[in-house]
């Protein structure tokens, strides 16, 4: 059984997440302690409310260094919702801009849609050799809850892109949904929300441990 | 493709029981909130609302419990209301499990809660209950003829319903749930200029509520403008199942799940 720990910085969500990943078959601990955080086979950093105020959060643990280390021994680390937001180099909120964690390039910025937050169940668009999403039809839906966004990527010169797999979803316009970037996962909406299309997701992440 | 229209049953609990009838067939225990919580989920209901009507505060310590048990092991959107009256209960319904928080009759008294829980604990998770109707003769005008009610429709505040919401969404709700108490057990459909007027007054998600009594009800309301329908009776009672009312509104050209 895979051994994951639940990010502990402030952000809400945490039992949600906690209790959904042991559904999926994970054995589960809720921990800000690096060591834990180290040693279990994945990582999940939820993360719920404003960018600036869960960037804050995620700091105070050392949650940025923590991602740092585990991504650089090539160990898995989930991002959920404001999880995966907080991973770009910055978020824009009410016309201020907060900085991320720059794992990825470009900001997270309002949705331009008529009705937000962007909030129910919304089909995405993944490519066919994606992992988090492999064996899913196509209209299976997650359950999204969001008014921000990762629009599109900001290539910078250079950027080794390519081994990244990006999953569009559309509310009044195209947004990143999840990605996938080696030992770095991502999903917009909430895999501990989405019933049994969330599960499918976890189940498909935990195999990857 | 679009996000789907929410179908949300809506369940009153009291001391940890739900009330008002619920006659689903195979339950070995109708009044347990859990076990219907998973029979909606099962049913495909995209979230629930539970509405805490116990009175006494000593008895709301149950109702943490079930939000807890729900949350344990149901994995879709869980909304509470009922008796939501500042920023430690919304922090203790968030903690215990819920994903939103319904606030009605304490942000009426104190408009800036819904400030304070919005900063606090983001807009998504913060949700405006407006228990409306319209004006009677003897009250109170208002702008939108509609007035905001409190003590269940029955005595009126003279607060214009739509100006109430737009004032609400400013103040950073994440989503309004619009109590159509004229409609509220008519069975006769929802109040459609109700939810049009409150439409045209906001941009976050309409919940529609009040009136559900047959499947046909549905889709006139999300062509109204509401995001998600919410309804108690007619899924307790069994008349209406969540696949029911989710086909007829696939029939009129509504995305759902």
């Amino acid at each position: 059984m895979p051994r994951v720990v639940v990010l502990d910085y402030g952000s809400g969500n945490l039992r949600s997440a906690e209790r959904a990943l042991e559904h999926a078959g994970a054995r589960v601990e809720v921990s800000d302690d690096h060591r834990t955080a180290m040693e279990a086979d994945g990582l999940v950093v939820p993360g719920v409310g404003a960018f600036s105020a869960c960037m804050r959060g995620l700091l105070e643990v050392g949650g940025d260094e923590l991602v740092d280390r585990r991504l650089a021994e090539n160990r898995p680390v989930l991002g959920i919702c404001v999880g995966m937001q907080i991973l770009f180099q910055r978020g824009v909120e009410h016309g201020v801009s907060a900085e991320g964690v720059g794992r990825w390039p470009g900001a997270v910025e309002p949705l331009r849609a008529e009705v937000l937050p962007h909030m129910g169940w919304n089909t995405v668009t993944a490519p066919s050799d994606s992992v988090l999403f492999a064996g899913m039809d196509p209209d299976t839906r997650f359950y999204f809850v969001h008014s921000f966004a990762a629009r599109g990527w900001e290539e910078h010169t250079g950027e080794p892109s390519s081994r990244r797999r990006s999953v569009w979803a559309e509310h009044g316009e195209p947004f990143l949904a999840a990605v996938e970037d080696g030992a770095l996962m991502a999903t917009q909406f909430h895999p501990e929300k989405s019933g049994a299309a969330g599960n499918a997701l976890l189940r498909n992440w935990l195999e990857t441990l | 493709m679009a996000v789907a229209v929410r179908v949300i049953p809506c369940l009153d609990v009291d001391q940890g029981r739900v009330v008002k009838g619920v006659n689903f067939t195979g339950l070995v225990d109708a009044g347990d909130p859990v076990e219907l919580a998973r029979r909606y989920d099962g049913e495909w209901a995209d979230e629930l609302t539970f509405l805490d009507v116990t009175a006494s505060s000593a008895d709301r310590e149950t109702t943490y419990d079930v939000v807890r048990g729900t949350a344990d092991q149901v994995f879709i959107p869980l909304t509470v209301g009922g008796g939501v009256r500042g920023p430690e209960d919304v922090d203790r319904l968030l903690r215990a499990g819920a994903d939103k928080v319904s606030l009605n009759t304490a942000a009426i008294a104190d408009p800036e809660l819904l400030r304070t829980a919005s900063r606090r604990f983001g807009a998504q998770c913060v949700v405006l209950s407006v228990d409306a109707r319209r004006v009677p003769s003897d009250g109170t005008e208002t702008a939108s003829g509609f007035e905001v009610t409190t003590h269940g429709g029955r005595r009126g505040t003279g607060i214009c319903a739509v100006e109430w919401a737009a004032r609400a969404e400013r103040l950073g709700v994440g989503e309004v749930l619009l109590n159509s108490m004229d409609a509220d057990g008519t069975k006769a459909g929802f109040d459609l200029e109700m939810i049009r007027a409150v439409r045209a007054a906001v941009r976050v998600p309409l919940i529609a509520s009040g009136g559900a009594g047959e499947v046909g009800h549905f889709a006139p309301a999300v062509h109204a403008g509401a995001d998600a329908v919410l309804a108690a009776s007619v899924f307790h009672f069994g008349e209406l199942t969540i696949e029911q009312v989710k086909n007829a509104m696939r029939a009129e050209g509504i995305t759902v799940r």
